[in-house]
């Protein structure tokens, strides 16, 4: 995320544009640009940097909002109430841009210019309450909320309300809202005069993964709308980011994706070190990286075993579990834990690597390749499973950027844009590996592409086995949580920082940063606000598995029921990390 | 055979099937397990060889309740249907030499009428049950049931055009004279079991119970005992079609040194090991892919193979 002239050209091509209407241009330790427009230009700037310039912004990678209420660090910014904040990337000018506009509750909607606009500006008016102008309903919280959850007036814990009571009319209401009405959601209730069948797919059904609902309007077993319900694993992880201290959050990121370990940490810790001005040591960064591929092969092993389940074959999946246990071997070796280890800290890491670790490391690395292969033969070169997923749920890499996918959905269509290469964080530059991309972007595909990624991890683990440097695993920084005991003992600026996180917690400088990495299933982004607290102000938590959900009502028409599951399966979505 | 033995080995035939079909499931699980690098149930018994008494233990003491707004009438019926036609059907197969329940001379035909009865239960069970995942796997009971009877009984005229007689005991007879007809007739015998496989409803031809996209599909809303008819439905269309390739392929009960009646259960169990190796291995086809097979490529077959067997049978005839 260098500012690189590619950048500072997108923001003066804005400035030449729409003059004035620019406002201001925010300083942040970014490393990109971040513009306040004026709401008249917020939609014509959208379509400029997605239609119109060279070298075009064709990903809104997230859109959210902050309630600027109470916070006291805003030097340069103008004066607003709840502030809109859209992301943009281009894949060609491997940059990106950030819009803000400030507003008192009313927004402009671009949903009419990047598609994948529209849950976000949903979830937007459903936390924040912020109007965009058009119909909308809430998307994470049950229709029957009182009030927007992230504004700063929403209490945060039960105790700051009256005690809940469940009465007859609370349940009547509830057992109501669960009622649904295609047509009163505008989808056709019928087919060439033939009635359509409403089926309600989850939100507890084997093939859903998860507590995911979606509503199907059939046509014998073909499927003409589907209609995606989220927020049944809603937990307001953002809102606790606000009360929880810096290094407390640590282990709520493990649980947004909660199959993916200690990765979501990393874009965290990476925006909150940046906040802090910290370097990470080689060998902290190494040990992070290496646990993160051991992460995204748990992931996709998982998520390779249960899309041969999703198309009826039933062994892979029981294959795949031994396989895992022998990687939390070696991650429960190291971390102490299997599924959520909260294992890297502010600067570092918690612990040194054990005695005997390369050991572990290195049986692992023996038993996997031959079994891949194995999978190879069992699973991709299987006739029926071919039949069954090779030209299902296809989309272009323009689709797939206009709905936000990223990760092996884009890499499946042929666009072989990772971060780990694009914008290596954390050492990734350092490491020899290739990104396997697919060309039909269908199920097939994407599942290819995830079990060669794979072998790339273990490419990746085997140089962090051979290459591991010496060193420490935490940075000698007074914000290092918790810092280095031999310089908290002699050092006052260390001693201080050292008493505040242990009282109160890390009081991390004000400003905006922002973490990005490849995340297993694609662009895992945190755009924290600090306020120079101990306490997070905003932290935006941007999920992969949100973009890709949305993007299910365009995909699903013309395919069948036993399609659909095959497509959602090779989707790999965790509904924790879709609703966080 | 007189009344009284008819009697006794009618009773004796369905209390071995009923065990059989119980050991049959936790053998299953077993292959199941050691084929997928783990136990499986272990627990009950010697070697777990109690579970199934376990599960129909839990079976019986379990609610049985039909949804609101179901059909009572039709979601009570369905599971007798499941059953009883299975069970008639081993009323013509031949054990041994002469140990047959009914030795009718269109034994073949029965059986194949009996198989083909279990649809409706099918069909009944998920009309009944008011429930659209249910209406789905009944409709695909149906369509699946006309794809693949369509083959089913020509794949396996060969062998009663060779043998001259639809009676078990001529064809295994038939068979004792020259070889087993699964050499003479290796493409019926691919066929059948093919067609087997989704007559009884197994992986990968269990589309209409398929729990990835259906739940359970028709019998998504039976519990407690009326789940439990089904799934002895299920076991027992297994063994049949296993004693029916025993008999029209495998050469029936004859073998060396071994009484014939071990002989033939020695083979059925061989066949149905080979069904759970197939569910342990195979991905499930989707629906319309399994009709297209079964009409443009299944069923041309057969036909042509009966063709052939008809030209030689034919030819061979004084």
């Amino acid at each position: 995320m260098s500012l690189d002239t590619a950048t500072t050209s997108a923001l003066q091509a804005l400035r030449n544009r729409f003059g004035r209407a620019v406002l201001a241009e925010q300083p942040t330790a970014e490393g990109f640009p971040v513009v306040w427009l004026s709401p008249e230009v917020w939609q014509d700037a959208h379509r400029f940097l997605r239609d119109e310039i060279a070298q075009p912004f064709p990903l809104l990678a997230d859109l959210w909002a902050i309630d600027e209420t109470g916070r006291r660090h805003r030097d340069g910014q103008p004066a607003s109430g709840i502030t809109l904040c859209s992301h943009l990337i281009s894949l060609a000018r491997n940059a990106d841009i950030r819009l803000k506009l400030a507003t008192q509750g009313r927004a402009p909607s671009v949903a009419g210019i990047y598609a994948n606009a529209d849950w976000y500006e949903r979830e937007a008016f459903d936390m924040f309450g912020l109007d965009f102008g058009r119909e909308t309903r809430r998307i994470l919280m049950p229709p029957t909320w009182d009030g927007h959850p992230l504004r700063k007036a929403h209490y945060a814990r039960a105790t700051e309300k009256p005690p809940f009571v469940m009465t007859d009319r609370f349940f009547d209401a509830e057992e109501r809202a669960t009622v649904t009405d295609p047509a009163e959601l505008g989808l056709p209730v019928a087919r060439d005069g033939e009635e359509l069948m409403v089926l309600n797919f989850g939100p507890h059904h084997p093939s859903t993964h998860g507590v995911f609902r979606i509503l199907l309007g059939l046509d014998g077993e073909e499927v003409v709308w589907a209609w995606p319900d989220i927020g049944y694993h809603h937990r307001g992880v953002e809102k606790m980011a606000e009360r929880q201290t810096w290094h407390g959050f640590i282990p709520y990121t493990d649980r947004v994706d909660y199959l993916g370990g200690v990765i979501s940490e990393l874009p965290y810790l990476l925006a909150v070190e940046r906040l802090c001005g910290i370097t990470v040591p080689e060998r902290a960064q190494m040990i992070r990286v290496m646990l993160c591929e051991f992460y995204r092969i748990l992931n996709h092993l998982l998520f390779y075993g249960t899309m041969a389940q999703d198309v009826g074959q039933m062994s892979p999946v029981f294959y795949m579990f031994t396989d895992r246990e022998k990687a939390y071997d070696a991650v429960a070796a190291i971390t102490g834990a299997r599924m959520h280890p909260a294992f890297f800290r502010i600067g570092g890491v918690a612990m040194d690597l054990p005695r005997g670790w390369q050991g572990l490391v290195q049986e692992f690395l023996n038993w996997m390749p031959a079994r891949l292969d194995e999978y190879q033969r069992m699973v991709l070169n299987s006739g029926l499973f071919r039949a069954r997923t090779v030209g299902i749920g296809a989309y272009d890499t323009d689709t797939a950027l206009g709905w936000g996918t990223t990760g092996p959905g884009l890499r499946a269509t042929g666009c072989d844009w990772d971060l780990r290469k694009a914008r290596p964080c954390s050492g990734y530059e350092n490491f020899d590996f290739d990104v396997p991309t697919g060309s039909r972007g269908d199920c097939f595909d994407r599942t290819r592409v995830r079990a060669d990624e794979m072998r790339e991890s273990l490419k990746i683990i085997r140089q962090c086995l051979e290459n591991m440097p010496e060193g420490p695993i935490k940075a000698d920084h007074p914000l290092t949580t918790p810092p280095p005991r031999g310089a908290m003992q002699s050092d006052i600026e260390t001693l201080i920082p050292h008493f505040l996180q242990m009282t109160w917690g890390t009081h991390v400088p004000a400003g905006e940063a922002t973490g990005q990495i490849e995340g297993h299933r694609g662009l895992t982004q945190y755009a924290i606000v600090s306020d120079g607290g101990a306490h997070s102000h905003r932290t935006r938590i941007r999920t992969p598995s949100f973009a890709h959900l949305q993007m299910l009502p365009k995909i699903a028409p013309g395919m069948t029921v036993a399609d659909l599951v095959a497509h959602i399966a090779s989707i790999d979505f965790v509904m924790s990390d879709v609703d966080r | 055979m007189s009344l009284t033995a008819t009697l006794l080995l009618s009773v004796a035939v369905l209390v071995a099937l009923i065990v059989a079909a119980g050991i049959f499931t936790w053998a299953e699980r077993r292959l199941l397990g050691f084929l997928q690098e783990r136990l499986g149930p272990n627990r009950v018994g010697p070697f777990g060889f109690l579970q199934w008494v376990a599960d129909t233990v839990k079976l019986i003491a379990k609610e049985d309740a039909p949804p609101a707004g179901a059909d009572v009438a039709a979601f009570r019926l369905a599971p007798a249907l499941a059953a009883a036609p299975v069970l008639a059907g081993f009323g013509v197969v031949a054990f041994a030499p002469g140990l047959v329940v009914a030795d009718l001379d269109m034994g073949v035909l029965f059986v194949m009428g009996m198989l083909a009865l279990t649809v409706w239960a099918m069909v009944l069970g998920a009309w009944g049950s008011r429930n659209r995942y249910a209406m789905l796997g009944g409709l695909r009971a149906a369509a699946q049931m006309l794809a693949y009877e369509s083959f089913l009984g020509l794949s396996l005229m060969g062998c009663v055009l060779l043998a001259g007689s639809f009676r078990m005991g001529d064809i295994v007879a038939a068979q004792q004279d020259g070889a087993w007809f699964i050499l003479i007739q290796p493409l019926g015998a691919v066929l059948f079991f093919i067609a087997g496989i989704a007559a009884a409803h197994r992986l990968p031809f269990d589309l209409q119970e398929s729990e990835q996209d259906l739940v359970a599909g028709f019998m998504t809303e039976y519990s407690g005992m009326s789940f439990a008819l089904f799934f002895l439905g299920e076991y027992i269309a297994v063994l049949l079609v296993a004693a029916l390739f025993t008999t029209l392929f495998l050469g029936g009960w004859a073998g060396p040194i071994l009484p014939a009646p071990v002989w033939f259960g020695l083979k059925v169990g061989a066949i149905c090991a080979l069904f759970v190796w197939l569910r342990a291995a195979l991905p499930r086809p989707r629906y319309d892919q399994l009709i297209g097979f079964a009409w443009k490529v299944a069923l041309p077959l057969a036909l042509l193979n009966l063709l052939v067997t008809g030209w030689i049978a034919v030819g061979d005839a004084p």
